[in-house]
């Protein structure tokens, strides 16, 4: 069989088209309220983390075919009840990793035995600008599917519902992504660097 | 010919891209490219062959992707590569173009990010590179082919099994990003350092972007690099257009860039992805006329960590002094029981108080030194760019540490005693490094310059023989106390001076050993520093938190025309004057003395609010007049439960307990410093870990703050940690509490694993369990005592059970 694929490509972000909500920040942190301390503490664990920070993303889009539970991308057959059903009425779907790199977890280690209250602030810090990648991502996507009369599911990842963790290799291995965007995954499927998203997300 | 002859005097010419011409040929996505090499031998053989009658010398065997941690079985691993580099000696020979034509196994990343951040071992990365290269050159292959490494410590991996486990030439390309820096922040001079320091034959950069893009990585390589450079860049940028993806720049633009940078001094040229057999063509074409740039040795004198290098010669380096537990208990005592969180604490500091590089020694006669460097060396670059002096008289140990750092490290020392060099050479010449050369032999420090200059040049002469040049020799003419001998210090500077001039070599000194058994010591420190600089001292090992010192570096810097506009003397002094009203010798009789009283509400107060400075200030205040323990337990212990109650009925957030907590511990450590042994016994010991395969450990870090504020004996062995160490160190520490931390479903099964481990071999320690994916119901069916939902949990859990012990 011929690959159909479309998309694929490798993209970064800047700083300026994404961004920063402090709010969100300390809601991962944990805090409803803030304190004039959380946020000091807050300011300057952003003066040291932001300039650091990358925004890459890796995508591709595969055609689909449903069948059941079964989800085919050609590549490789997936069995999830609850990623079959998000994509119910999609006929082709784009994979897509993305990372802000390996510094937030290099400041969290060092932070990790100096102030764990620092190591959780850039926790926080990495999760809503992993998040905001996504969602910067998923925008722009929608948008080139529009033009094309297409619309575009919300995002879906390994270890939503029942789809397995496990799935990740696949991803990983059809989007390359250690090559193209300094991702990696380890032994037990986790992400490192461990501030990155992979998903999918269908199209009809 | 050989290749690295042939490199001398000639411009090399590489191949470009497979992927997409395989993809072409018909290969699926998904589908490895590398089973092509058994199954479709004539397509993969009309690729390289496509290459070589374009124009290539060394085309790359299609193994990017073949290696024995993706291919276990020793079988299937040789049969690729075997396989592959067939399919490129067939390709040779049915070329008719005259060309030389070599061939090269083309080794990938293995997709797997190494410890810390990762889970692979340093060790294991080496042997499994080591395995593949030996299958290569056992099937014929020219060169090794190590390409697109986006990390420097895999890279080094790479290049050290290479060098290990075969003779052939090693070519080593890099992938840079946008910003000029590799993915885990590498620059290109680090990167040189480095690779040049291990032996590798030509280093460069290939993949990420199009040629004009990359020309500056390339130029930052030429201005460094003695050995040949090779650049293989992709068909510019990928993108869309109707419906499929196209690359930006064409044959003709492409080998426009390649020529200007092969005027430039580019040595090896080809292409990556989106590149095909009609680039190479036009490459060839374009650089016909080229003259090849002839490769220059460059002489700066060059460190680097994992990040940045740093150069010897432009400002004088200052290398902290700190790590090492000549004459300090404390660094002693946290030794012995292993805390490299304090070694950690002096590696942060120092650099904040602006250290280039940082000295580590560990050697204590009652430790394994071995496993101590091993351990402070990977920890410190873990959480530090600044570059380390591996300081060690242990050869073993030496070797050890040179191994496991990511960059081209400062080792100390040599010096002209042959048993020294004997030792010492041979694992620099390995390795890479800078090595700092005493000048001092078998008949002891000679008194006069001229004689350690005599020295000096005998160490010279013999590292030559290893192959070690001598821009990798920095040497220390031994700074002596004055105090024994008025010449000391004169006879020093002097050294200093010919050294810098009569051999071109740059110097080190550790300054304040001049100054022994003197009163005032910073004085005379400061002074001979001062002395030093102008007599030509290219670095110093020094104490860098030394307000003198750090005073006389920046009027020096100034005075000698490095500081624009004196800003950096400003900022200097005005930071140092910001610290003056927290050190400890502070007068607090300034302000009206504070009764007991008001000091402690505002302690309290200050561990409350989370304020780190003010409430060790306040604590040393309430000392003058209080017990440590009635502080502990009047003060912080009441303030650390107000705002852990706070927690526990949700009118505090996590932030505010983790600064408080934290400025509990910076009260603590003023306490510590004043108690006896008696008073500072823990409660019990707690062994803490993240279990196996999970690399998630915030909330075990914040569990251990709590615990140590409350008074366990943490032993926090990390994460990613093997059932069997867990309960080795509970039966070590006869801990009577465990807690252990998971975040992923992936890893609970690592977790009931140790469970099950430590109810076979400790089954009287309790064993306490967090973590996101778990719940009480969860813990339960995994054996666990106890499932704690936070850290406040966790510390009221390990009360009560010390409470019960202590019944």
């Amino acid at each position: 069989m011929i690959s159909t694929d479309r998309l694929y490509s490798v993209k970064s972000y800047k700083a300026d088209e994404l961004p920063l909500d402090r709010r969100e920040i300390l809601r991962y942190a944990g805090t409803l309220e803030s304190t004039p301390e959380a946020d000091g503490l807050l300011s300057e664990v952003l003066s040291e983390i932001l300039p650091l920070l990358t925004y890459r993303v890796c995508f591709r889009e595969f055609e689909l075919v449903l069948t059941g539970d079964y989800i085919d991308l050609g590549f490789a057959t997936l069995r999830s009840r609850s990623l079959a059903r998000h994509l119910r009425g999609c006929d082709s779907a784009v994979l897509f990793g993305a990372t802000i790199g390996i510094e937030p977890d290099r400041l969290m280690n060092r932070y990790a035995r100096l102030s764990p209250a620092k190591a959780l602030l850039l926790q926080a810090v990495g999760a809503e600008r992993i998040e905001a990648v996504a969602e910067a991502f998923s925008a722009e996507l929608s948008e080139i599917m529009k033009k094309e009369g297409k619309t575009v599911k919300t995002r879906f990842s390994p270890g939503y519902g029942d789809l397995p963790l496990e799935v990740q290799k696949d991803i990983f291995e059809l989007l390359s992504l250690p090559k193209n965007i300094g991702l990696t995954l380890t032994e037990s499927c986790l992400m490192s660097p461990t501030k990155s998203v992979t998903a999918i997300i269908g199209i009809s | 010919m050989k290749i690295t002859e042939y490199l001398k005097n000639h411009l090399l010419y590489l191949d470009g891209g497979t992927g997409t011409l395989l993809q072409e040929a018909g290969l699926r996505p998904g589908e490895p490219s590398e089973n092509w090499n058994l199954t479709h031998p004539d397509k993969v053989t009309a690729i390289h062959k496509a290459y070589f009658d374009a124009g290539s010398n060394l085309v790359n065997a299609n193994t990017f992707g073949v290696n024995a941690l993706k291919y276990r079985d020793d079988a299937t691993l040789e049969a690729l590569i075997s396989a592959g580099i067939e399919n490129v000696k067939k390709a040779r020979d049915l070329c008719t173009g005259t060309q030389e034509k070599w061939v090269s196994y083309d080794v990938g990343p293995l997709g797997r990010l190494l410890r810390p951040f990762g889970d692979l071992d340093f060790e294991d990365a080496v042997a499994i590179f080591a395995k593949g290269m030996k299958i290569a050159a056992k099937c014929g292959a020219d060169v090794v082919f190590i390409e697109t490494m986006n990390d420097s410590y895999e890279t080094k991996a790479a290049l050290l099994a290479a060098k290990e486990a075969c003779e052939l030439p090693v070519f080593v390309s890099n992938a840079y990003g946008e910003d000029g820096k590799m993915m885990t922040g590498a620059s290109p001079a680090a990167m040189v350092a480095m690779l040049e320091g291990l032996g590798a034959d030509a280093i460069g950069l290939n993949c990420s972007f199009g040629p004009e893009a990359l020309s500056g990585v390339a130029e930052e390589y030429l201005a460094a690099s003695s050995i040949p450079v090779l650049f293989k860049p992709n068909a510019g940028l990928p993108r869309v257009e109707n419906g499929r993806t196209v690359f930006d720049c064409l044959p003709d633009e492409f080998s426009k860039e390649v020529r200007a940078l092969a005027e430039k001094g580019v040595r090896a040229v080809g292409g990556c992805c989106g590149t095909t057999p009609d680039y190479i063509r036009a490459v060839v074409e374009a650089t016909k006329d080229v003259v090849p740039y002839p490769i220059t040795e460059k002489s700066t004198t060059v460190v680097s960590s994992y990040t940045h290098a740093v150069a010897f010669g432009d400002r004088p380096v200052r290398i902290g002094e700190r790590i090492n537990p000549t004459g300090k208990k404390k660094f002693k005592e946290a030794l012995k029981v292993g805390d490299i969180g304090y070694i950690l604490r002096e590696g942060i500091a120092q650099k904040e108080k602006g250290a280039d590089i940082l000295d580590v020694n560990v050697g204590l006669p009652e430790i394994d030194e071995i496993s101590m460097l091993k351990s402070a060396v990977t920890e410190l670059q873990a959480v530090l760019d600044t570059p380390l002096q591996i300081d060690t008289a242990d050869p073993c140990a030496m070797e050890t540490a040179l191994r496991l750092y990511n960059g081209k490290p400062m080792i100390n020392s040599v010096n002209g005693k042959k048993e020294s060099m004997d030792a010492v050479f041979p694992l620099a010449k390995k390795y890479g490094g800078v090595i700092v050369a005493l000048t001092l032999d078998e008949n002891g420090i000679p008194e006069t310059a001229k004689g350690r200059l005599t020295i000096a040049k005998k160490i010279l002469r013999e590292a030559e023989k290893f192959g070690i040049k001598k821009k990798d020799i920095v040497f220390d003419p031994l700074a002596l106390t004055v105090s024994a001998d008025d010449r000391a210090g004169i006879e020093t500077l002097k050294a200093v001076k010919s050294i810098r001039t009569e051999l071109g070599c740059h110097t080190s000194l550790g300054v304040s050993n001049v100054s022994f058994g003197l009163p005032a010591r910073d004085a005379v420190n400061s002074t001979f520093f001062a002395m030093a600089l102008s007599a030509g001292l290219s670095a110093a090992i020094l104490n860098p938190y030394s307000a003198d010192m750090t005073k006389v570096y920046a009027a020096y810097l100034a005075i000698n025309g490095q500081d624009t506009g004196c800003a950096e003397y400003i900022r200097t002094m005005e930071a140092l004057a910001e610290e003056i009203p927290s050190a400890p010798a502070a007068p607090a009789a300034a302000n009206k003395p504070k009764t007991a009283q008001e000091a402690g509400s505002e302690l309290e107060n200050a561990v409350i609010r989370g304020l780190k400075n003010v409430a060790a200030e306040k604590t040393r205040e309430l000392l003058l007049s209080k017990d440590p323990l009635s502080v502990v337990n009047g003060e912080i212990i009441p303030a650390l439960d107000k705002v852990g109650k706070g927690f526990e009925e949700k009118t505090v957030y996590l932030p505010s307990l983790l600064m408080c907590a934290e400025a509990a511990g910076a009260a603590f450590e003023v306490i510590k410093s004043v108690m006896t042994k008696r008073d500072a016994s823990a409660k019990c010991p707690f062994v803490l870990a993240t279990v196996k395969g999970d690399i998630h450990d915030i909330g075990k870090n914040i569990v251990r703050l709590l615990l140590e504020n409350y008074g366990f004996a943490v032993h926090d062995l990390g994460r990613d940690v093997e059932p069997e160490r867990i309960v080795d160190e509970v039966l070590r520490t006869a801990s009577p509490l465990c807690g252990l931390s998971a975040l992923m479903t992936t890893t609970v099964g690592a977790m009931e694993e140790t469970i099950r481990l430590l109810r076979k071999k400790a089954p009287t320690c309790k064993i306490v369990v967090g973590g996101a994916v778990l719940n009480k119901d969860y813990a339960e069916a995994i054996g666990a005592d106890k499932y704690a939902k936070d850290a406040m949990e966790t510390v009221r859990y390990a009360e009560e059970i010390y409470a019960e012990l202590k019944k």
